[in-house]
């Protein structure tokens, strides 16, 4: 997956040199917006042949929803923290 | 919110379609999910790029704005953790990796089930679209017993985008700029992010 990591930053700079076009930007936002579409429609096709997933649904849900509760509230811990000692009474 | 949408019906139909398998099979078998994200990964690369705002974004701010997002990647992944420790269903590696997604699900569910598997996928799928609602319907509460920055941590890669009107409202204006600074810079890390919780 390394081809992630150079496909990503070849991205960027093409990004950065390309900053004066902003009709080239706005084609590229909106070709991620159908290419996000299309790879949702193939996951969604996947799940659909995927027996384990649809008999596995209620398992899953209360799986995903543990992380996010956890994930969020370790944020927020996190974030006030450096609110209350480096933004408060600063911004 | 109505981008949300489009993306939830060609999932929908996705699913619809595979569950009575009206499809080709060039689409059952063939490895198209992989070109596109490479597309996508590239695509992303370009906007993030050239966005005008970035650069001088952080060149008005001072070292503090990193820590924001700092603060999302650890606290995220400390609580992830937390919960690795306590909830055996899935290992601490597949939990970190979901999380890693900070709210990101169209990017993480695909990457994860190209990655690992599409069971994952779809927690993280799920668990990221969570994160989502969940900052969009509490972060008038969070900010009022969490501070300021309580909207952004929460919302993770979403707060440049979709959560950032409501982040703005409670928490705002002077903290819409660190909001989607925050957001640009969790979205950049979560391919990166991702890939290495998984393959390390």
């Amino acid at each position: 997956m390394e081809i992630v990591l150079v496909i990503m930053v070849v991205g960027i700079g093409l990004g950065v040199l390309l900053k004066k076009h902003p009709k080239i930007i706005k084609t590229a936002e909106y070709l991620t917006n159908w290419a996000i579409y299309l790879l949702l429609f193939l996951l969604g096709v996947s799940v659909g042949l995927n027996d384990d997933i649809i008999k596995n649904f209620e398992n899953i849900g209360l799986q995903a929803a543990l992380i996010s509760v956890t994930s969020i509230i370790g944020s927020i811990f996190l974030g006030w923290f450096i609110y209350t000692f480096l933004f408060k009474n600063k911004t | 919110m109505k981008n949300s949408l489009t993306i939830f019906a060609f999932f929908v139909l996705g699913i619809i379609l595979g569950v009575y398998q009206w499809l080709p099979d060039t689409l059952i078998t063939g490895d198209w999910s992989t070109y596109v994200l490479y597309a996508l990964l590239f695509l992303i690369g370009i906007t993030i790029g050239g966005d005008k705002n970035t650069i001088s974004m952080v060149k008005q701010m001072n070292y503090k704005i990193f820590l924001v997002p700092i603060g999302v990647i650890l606290g995220t992944l400390g609580g992830a953790y937390a919960l690795s420790l306590f909830y055996g269903g899935l290992s601490s590696k597949e939990i970190l990796a979901v999380s890693a997604g900070f709210g990101w699900y169209s990017l993480s569910s695909v990457f994860i089930s190209q990655l690992h598997s599409e069971t994952l996928g779809v927690v993280a799928l799920m668990s990221n679209v969570i994160r989502e609602i969940i900052t969009l319907l509490a972060t008038p509460l969070f900010v009022k017993y969490f501070g300021k920055l309580a909207g952004i941590s929460s919302g993770g890669a979403t707060s440049m985008d979709t959560t950032l009107p409501i982040i703005t409202r409670y928490s705002g204006k002077e903290f819409a700029l660190i909001s989607i600074f925050s957001g640009i810079a969790l979205t950049a890390i979560v391919p990166f992010l991702v890939t290495f919780i998984l393959e390390f």
